[in-house]
């Protein structure tokens, strides 16, 4: 009788897609979905040319326009002359190697890990690879999702499979319920603000406990997404029931006979019970307050009943100079209450809250506040995730809500994320942003940025600063 | 890919933990369908006063007289976090630098690295304190020895280890797809055993 160690999902995640493991060298990995944008493919497609390789399997390659292009016209030339080039470049090398391209315009087109998920293209039990960080989005559905660089683009272009170092791994258990008005977003921030920015390097984190359970998708999503932030290689959720109705019946999933038995494979997917970890962090659902980033990695974040921490606060040399260093770029005064620190912009979108469910919660704090207004010096936009989301809150009158309250409504694509299309703040700007990354110089130079929830960046708008919504 | 054996250069000690890639190359200058023109932008918002780029910042280390020509970055932990351009290393390549020298990488600028032929070295806490009070009191020069994992400098020495597939893959500048390439007998018979769905 032979028995088998018990496995972490990561560990069945790796088996399953180890093609060789052979002495001295890295192990291979097939990967099932390589999602490719117009940013990080040209070189590798410039490298193909050169070596005169195809791309292996272009139908598991899936295209799309997301980081360069305006959010105020699907004309390619409206966001500049290199966008344009990099997203004609984009258009060729598709047509030419056989890849499906979700281009300007096109129905399909959004933000990769928008657009992944939402038609289906996104597959638990699978590895999906995009050269983005933000890949890691994918997890929530119990991939192993992770962002790679250009040259591993070419890798999974010529071999559709990737040389990889085993992580160690981490789990992380949010127990318990959150109270009333905690997102997402919150859960994840409060993790992030509990290890510090690097606090996951070299893991591939496993979220779990009965508040990552009663998550939807796509709230699973964000937390997944913001894996990067504090290191991880990747963040897994286990798959569920939950995740098996979000897939099923989307365009690009498994039909019929063939949908029943991946379920059915999906569902040993999960952890074995008596699975070891690396590494384990708990946290107590009931604790997590609505979170605002104060400084210039995510790591430094804070309640929103909370102030802006001191240097002094920190016992470790490196956490006190990054503290002295955040508070000067942020021009922020230790002791200030978070909720007194006044915005100009609003910027809600991104791959981590642009989804309908995003979209709906800001749209109900904008209705809480009955009629008033983005306030006089606030400039304020909201740029959905991907057409289909765009569509779906039309259809709800969800848009009809932001732009009475005088509110921007854009068209999808990365846009102030990371400000590679004209949707750049100001030096001195102070924004309330939805996105990921509060990094010096991210959406602007000089520009300030502090990451919250969706329905936080509303209230921000209509305010003018940040609202503890529970009090 | 440029094979990597040893390498003898200036250190210019960047004692900023936590520094990211969008430190390193802003998305501006992310436009570009080429793998060159990345170096002359590298850590464009400390490099320069200005948007344009047209001011140098005195004040900025690379930008001293004194570290002219270096090229070994000394850096702090988690160096290379958040985006996974891969123009990071491509800029930091282009501007001069062989080998970067932190107590942490992040993990997916670490691989980046090694894919493009530039030495990330993980030294400890203390050495790497060491390092930094050296190289403040005077310019510091180091040898890399790749093949026998050692730093000299003088009488001091500093081992370090790389996973044995990215040591040779540095030192024999392995074209990495090409390798791959060649295993695709194994590929296609681990393709034909998947199920459907996958």
């Amino acid at each position: 009788m032979t028995t088998t160690n018990p496995q972490t999902m990561y560990e069945k995640l790796w088996q399953n897609h180890l093609v060789e493991d052979a002495k001295g060298q890295t192990p291979l990995l097939y990967v099932d979905r390589h999602l490719i944008h117009e940013v990080t493919s040209p070189q590798a497609f410039a490298s193909l040319r050169f070596h005169n390789r195809p791309v292996r399997h272009p139908e598991r390659t899936i295209a799309t326009m997301d980081h360069n292009i305006s959010t105020r016209s699907i004309k390619i030339d409206a966001a500049g002359e290199g966008a344009a080039n990099q997203l004609r470049a984009l258009a060729i090398n598709c047509k030419d190697f056989g890849i499906e391209l979700f281009d300007m315009g096109h129905k399909n087109q959004g933000i990769a890990h928008v657009i992944g998920p939402e038609l289906g293209l996104t597959l638990p039990g699978t590895i999906i690879v995009c050269g983005d960080s933000h890949t890691a989005t994918h997890g929530a559905f119990g991939a192993l999702a992770f962002g790679i660089g250009t040259s591993e683009v070419e890798h999974v272009f010529a071999t559709q499979t990737l040389r990889q170092n085993k992580a160690k791994t981490m789990k992380i258990e949010v127990k318990g319920q959150v109270g009333s008005g905690i997102s997402a977003k919150d859960i994840i921030l409060a993790i992030i603000g509990k290890t510090g920015s690097a606090g996951a390097t070299g893991y591939v984190v496993e979220y779990c406990g009965e508040a990552i359970e009663a998550l939807s998708m796509e709230e699973r999503m964000t937390v997944c997404n913001m894996s990067i932030e504090f290191g991880a290689k990747a963040g897994l959720i286990a798959p569920d029931q939950t995740t098996f109705d979000y897939v099923e019946g989307k365009e690009y999933a498994p039909k019929g006979e063939v949908f029943s038995q991946a379920v059915a494979d999906w569902k040993k997917l999960k952890s074995d019970d008596d699975a070891i970890f690396d590494a384990v962090l708990t946290l107590a659902a009931k604790d997590i307050k609505a979170q605002v980033t104060w400084g210039t990695n995510p790591g430094q974040v804070i309640s929103v009943d909370g102030t802006v921490p001191s240097p002094d606060d920190f016992s470790d040399p490196t956490e006190k100079e990054s503290c002295i260093k955040a508070l000067k770029y942020m021009d922020l005064t230790p002791g200030t209450k978070m909720t007194d620190i006044q915005v100009n912009k609003v910027f809600i979108g991104s791959c981590t809250n642009s989804r309908i469910e995003d979209l709906r919660a800001a749209a109900g704090v904008v209705q809480q506040y009955q009629g008033q207004q983005v306030i006089e010096g606030v400039d304020a936009i909201i740029v959905p995730g991907s057409y289909r989301v765009k569509e779906q809150a039309e259809s709800e009158g969800l848009d009809k809500i932001f732009t009475d309250a005088g509110f921007e409504w854009r068209l999808p694509g990365c846009s102030m994320c990371l400000g590679m299309n004209d949707d750049v703040l100001e030096e001195g700007d102070r924004c309330a942003s939805t996105s990921n990354r509060n990094f010096e110089g991210r959406q602007g130079r000089g520009s300030r940025t502090h990451l919250v929830s969706p329905e936080m960046a509303a209230a921000a708008a209509i305010t003018g600063h940040f609202v503890d919504l529970n009090s | 890919m440029e094979k990597f054996n040893t390498h003898t250069g200036l250190v210019v000690p960047l004692d900023i933990a936590n520094v990211d890639t969008d430190q390193i190359i802003p998305k501006q200058f992310l436009q570009k369908t080429e793998r060159i023109g990345f170096g002359v932008h590298l850590f464009h918002d400390s490099r320069y006063l200005d948007h344009a780029g047209t001011q140098v910042n005195p004040d900025f280390i690379l930008n001293k007289a004194e570290y002219k020509g270096s090229s070994i970055l000394l850096a702090r932990k988690n160096f290379g976090c958040g985006s996974s351009r891969e123009h990071a290393p491509w800029a930091l390549q282009e501007f001069g630098f062989k080998v970067i020298i932190a107590p942490s990488f992040a993990d997916i600028f670490y691989g980046n690295c090694i894919n493009v032929g530039l030495l990330p070295i993980i030294l400890k806490e203390a050495e790497i304190e060491q390092l930094f009070k050296l190289s403040a009191d005077t310019q510091l020069t180091l040898k890399v020895d790749l093949p026998n994992n050692v730093i000299t400098c003088g009488e001091l020495s500093f081992t370090f280890s790389l996973n044995e597939f990215q040591q040779y893959s540095l030192e024999n500048g392995v074209d990495s797809v090409g390798w791959t390439l060649d295993k695709l007998d194994t590929i296609k018979a681990f393709e034909a055993k998947m199920p459907a769905w996958q």
